[in-house]
């Protein structure tokens, strides 16, 4: 069993660069935050290592942080510029009894994460929630398209805090 | 002069006696083997995380409930572990122990209907209104509780909404003496009958090590030959108080992970649930349950995931909170989500009425897919 | 016989042939049907721990005609892209393939439809109609699960003939008669004469035929269960997987057609069995009518023993459609070919070698 420092220490070692920060301040768990473009190599590091063994991703789940600069733009309505979406990853090892969270960040303008699905399959419907919801795209994902939202839904992405409904879906009206 | 077979497309869609729910199946098939398989959910979207962010905490439970609609405890108390957890609130052991005999009970009549309707989509029609006989009890027993059969608002953040009624323990103990019984008779009906043998096994297998990396939990996971019970491993509440077995599949009648490893597999957990409610009953402390209740929720800025044992699999929450009274993100990891996604592999090579077989077995319910 | 009666009461052989055609229709199939779709409802549900209709008349016995009142109201939808021919003929042929089976099955010692030589291989025929109405109702549906519904209908009931076949084989090898009449005759005076166990033969004869005669008992009774798509065979209906198969698009009467049709076909076999193997309408132990002298009162007693033991077997199906699941399509057919075949088979070589003693 090893504790998020002891990881935190393991992986500052083998990617300098990528692996920022460990965040143990506030409660309840700690979480260390990655490189978005770098993801997938800590990853397959993550599993691979023998002491290390993280065979189970438990959840994958996009955020939007809400911390740009809120602004009306021409209609009155209010959006959010810059600032960050966030994706946390939960895993675990199923042999070894140990979780760790992770968490990468990239702008909200241009969100771009690269795909875990090599490491772990059932991150693929996981991803393709986060795109759906929040408009990440991840990169080199095999099939990335729109899960719960209809196909063809073109106003944007619903679970960002500046999200509007639109007035009309096909000639159906939306907001009633 | 070889015979030109094309491939079809047949769509289960979302309109279908025995596709749990609104669920559309792409079936590519060659004939009546299946070549491809494609899910597509959304149909039950009702967005809950968009309304767990406008709600204060407290006011987020009776949204939980309708996700499993099934399981509503379990939902109910995961958010509820999740939200004590990260306020660092100490619940009264009566509270712990009332929590667990209704999570219990409300698995027990989770896989009831889970074998019910698995054996009425494999044609047996019986099994069906035995199951439902007995789940009748049970919600009685909810029902004079909390006063819902189906979507209770029972277990609150800190506590719970109601004691228990006077008669519960002594209809509890009826209903467990009348039950033990009809899990032998539905077994005789139906699990050891050679037909259902016949449609069920070898057929959907899921190897141990394509469920691990999906991320497969629950009873989908223990069929395919894995001692993994989160009640166990990752220990909750009180259970670690009771004594009783965690059944795994063993290829009884085919392969490890097949479709009856999964089925029978249910119906070993119910015998396992009856011996934890009975522990419970016994050793039940008095106590109040509503004193550790908050007046106002506003945990402090954080996050949490927790994961319980819904009877389908590992129910995550994941809250993450701005120091305010509603949740800035609360993100549930479904059990049966991730279970569609793995549902694919399990159907490539067999054919069409093994499909419905396999999706049965898997016992999904859409509420939780699509939230 | 009721012709010669009929002539000699109404002096007319064309009203007297009227009379007797339509006899087994209006009296005896008709009020059967509704009394069978009552009785499913209530055996199944007694066997389910419920109760079943009880609104309608006491104990729910109006049932049937409700529903039949119902169907008649409905609407009578077309779908748009069907072939329109084929649509409205198959329930018709459907229909008609079982009804027609009634002409040649003796009710009684004084009732039959028509004593032709033909008999038993009449049935076979005629049945056979009904495997062209359900093809007609698949493909003239336009309809994905109807087509493939209709396709594992006709693979099952023309797969399940053969077994058939060759238990009636063995039959009339061993009694050396095609008629229904004259087989039923042949088992008269007492239960130890009837065909299950041994038939008319004497001595050791009789003490070997009788495990053959059970074995294929068991297995006409089964492949003719598989004819009428009954469960554990009913691939073609299965509401879980194809939404009702071949009749998903009808309603109205039409749909009520293909629904009388199937219990007609139940009875129709039940009866085929109880011929052949259980003495028809003979009495196992003797007459009522004989003890007391009266002799009019033979054939209604041979008309209750043969309605009774029909509806023995019709119930023995119901028992067995709310107990077992469902065989996939290949399986059913490997239970057809690979062991039904082969021991039908064995047991005509047997019975023939065994009957030359």
């Amino acid at each position: 069993m090893k504790t998020a420092e002891e990881i935190f220490n393991q992986l500052k070692e083998k990617f300098e660069n990528s692996v920022v920060e460990l965040k143990s301040d506030k409660p309840v768990e700690s979480f260390i935050i990655v490189n978005p473009l770098e993801v997938d190599k800590i990853c397959l590091f993550l599993r691979d290592e023998k002491d290390l063994q993280f065979d189970s991703l438990m959840n994958l789940s996009g955020v939007d942080d809400a911390n740009g600069t809120k602004e009306k733009d021409e209609k009155g309505l209010e959006t959010i510029k810059g600032g960050t979406l966030s994706v946390y990853y939960h895993i675990e090892s199923t042999k070894l009894r140990h979780k760790l969270t992770l968490k990468t960040s990239t702008d909200r303008e241009k969100p771009e994460v690269v795909t875990v699905t090599e490491t772990w399959k059932g991150a693929d419907w996981h991803e393709r929630e986060a795109y759906d919801m929040y408009g990440i795209v991840f990169l080199n994902h095999p099939d990335l398209r729109r899960i719960l939202m209809p196909y063809d839904w073109e106003f944007g992405y619903p679970l960002r805090k500046d999200y509007k409904n639109p007035e009309f879906y096909q000639g159906m009206k939306v907001p009633y | 002069m070889a015979l030109k077979t094309e491939e079809m497309v047949l769509n289960m869609g979302p309109q279908h006696p025995s596709t749990h729910g609104v669920l559309r199946l792409e079936l590519q098939i060659d004939g009546e083997i299946i070549i491809d398989v494609v899910p597509h959910i959304g149909y039950l979207h009702r967005c809950f995380e968009k309304h767990a962010e406008a709600m204060t905490y407290p006011q987020v439970i009776p949204y939980t409930d309708r996700m499993d609609y099934l399981a509503s405890m379990y939902n109910e108390f995961g958010y509820a572990l999740a939200m004590e957890r990260l306020m660092k609130i100490e619940v009264p052991e009566r509270v712990e122990y009332i929590r667990v005999i209704m999570g219990e009970l409300q698995r027990i009549a989770s896989h009831l209907v889970a074998l019910g309707t698995y054996g009425a989509d494999i044609g047996a029609f019986t099994p069906f209104l035995f199951c439902f006989r007995d789940r009748e009890r049970i919600l009685h027993l909810f029902e004079i509780t909390c006063g819902a059969r189906l979507l209770y608002n029972y277990i609150w953040i800190g506590g719970l909404s109601h004691d228990l009624h006077p008669d519960f323990i002594r209809l509890t103990k009826e209903f467990i003496k009348d039950f033990r019984p009809n899990v032998k008779e539905l077994n005789e009906l139906l699990s050891y009958n050679r037909i259902f043998i016949e449609r069920t096994a070898n057929v959907g297998l899921l190897p141990l090590e394509t469920a691990i990396n999906y991320g497969v939990t629950g009873p989908n996971l223990r069929a395919s030959g894995m001692k993994w019970d989160l009640r166990k491993d990752d220990p909750y509440s009180v259970y670690h108080k009771f004594d009783y077995d965690i059944p795994i599949g063993k290829g009884e009648k085919g392969k490890t992970g097949d479709c009856w490893d999964r089925y029978y597999v249910r119906v070993l957990e119910m015998e396992e649930s009856l011996k934890i409610i009975e522990q419970a009953i016994e050793q039940i402390p008095d106590g109040d349950v509503t004193s550790a209740i908050p007046k106002r929720v506003k945990p402090p800025e954080g996050q949490i995931y927790t994961r319980v044992e819904n009877p389908r699999g590992e129910l995550g929450y994941f809250i993450i909170s701005d120091g305010s009274i509603n949740p800035a993100r609360v993100k549930v990891r479904a059990p049966s989500f991730v279970t569609m996604q793995v549902f694919p592999e399990l159907c490539k090579g067999f054919m069409i009425a093994d499909v419905v077989a396999i999706l049965g077995s898997v016992d999904i319910v859409l509420g939780e897919i699509d939230r | 016989m009721m012709y010669d009666w009929l002539y000699s009461l109404t002096g007319s052989e064309i009203l007297a042939m009227f009379i007797v055609s339509l006899l087994p229709l209006f009296v005896f199939i008709l009020p059967f049907a509704l009394f069978a779709v009552l009785m499913e409802r209530k055996v199944s549900a007694h066997m389910q721990d419920r109760l079943g209709p009880m609104r309608t008349g006491y104990h729910g016995i109006l049932q049937t005609i409700a529903d039949i009142f119902k169907l008649l109201q409905k609407e009578d939808l077309v779908p748009t892209a069907t072939d329109k021919m084929l649509f409205n003929l198959a329930p018709l042929l459907a229909f008609i393939g079982s009804y027609a089976a009634f002409a040649v099955i003796p009710f009684s010692g004084f009732f039959i439809g028509t004593k032709i030589d033909l008999g038993i291989i009449f049935i076979v025929g005629v049945t056979g109609l009904v495997v062209a109405g359900i093809l007609m109702a698949g493909w003239a549906s336009n309809n994905k699960y109807s087509l493939l519904g209709a396709m594992r209908a006709a693979a099952q009931i023309i797969s399940y003939e053969i077994p058939t076949l060759l238990i009636i084989l063995t039959i009339i090898m061993l009694t050396g008669t095609l008629s229904l009449y004259d087989l039923s005759e042949m088992q008269t005076a007492y239960f130890w004469n009837w065909l299950i166990l041994g038939g008319p033969a004497v001595g050791l004869q009789k003490i070997l035929l009788i495990p053959f005669m059970i074995l294929g008992c068991l297995i006409i009774y089964t492949s003719t269960l598989a004819e009428v798509n009954r469960t554990p065979f009913d691939i073609p209906e299965a509401e879980s997987e194809l939404v009702s198969g071949y009749h998903t698009e009808y309603s109205g009467m039409k749909f009520a057609m293909f629904f009388l049709a199937e219990y007609a076909n139940m009875f129709a076999v039940s009866a085929v069995v109880a011929v052949l193997f259980f003495g028809g309408y003979q009495s196992p132990f003797g007459y009522l009518g004989n003890l007391l002298g009266w002799k009019w009162l033979i054939p209604i007693e041979q008309f209750s023993w043969f309605t009774s033991k029909g509806l023995f077997f019709v119930f023995v199906q119901m028992w067995l459609r709310w107990t077992l699941p469902r065989f996939r399509v290949d399986q059913l057919m490997a239970f057809c070919w690979k062991y039904l075949i082969p021991f039908s088979f064995v047991i005509l070589l047997l019975v023939g070698l065994i009957s030359l003693m």
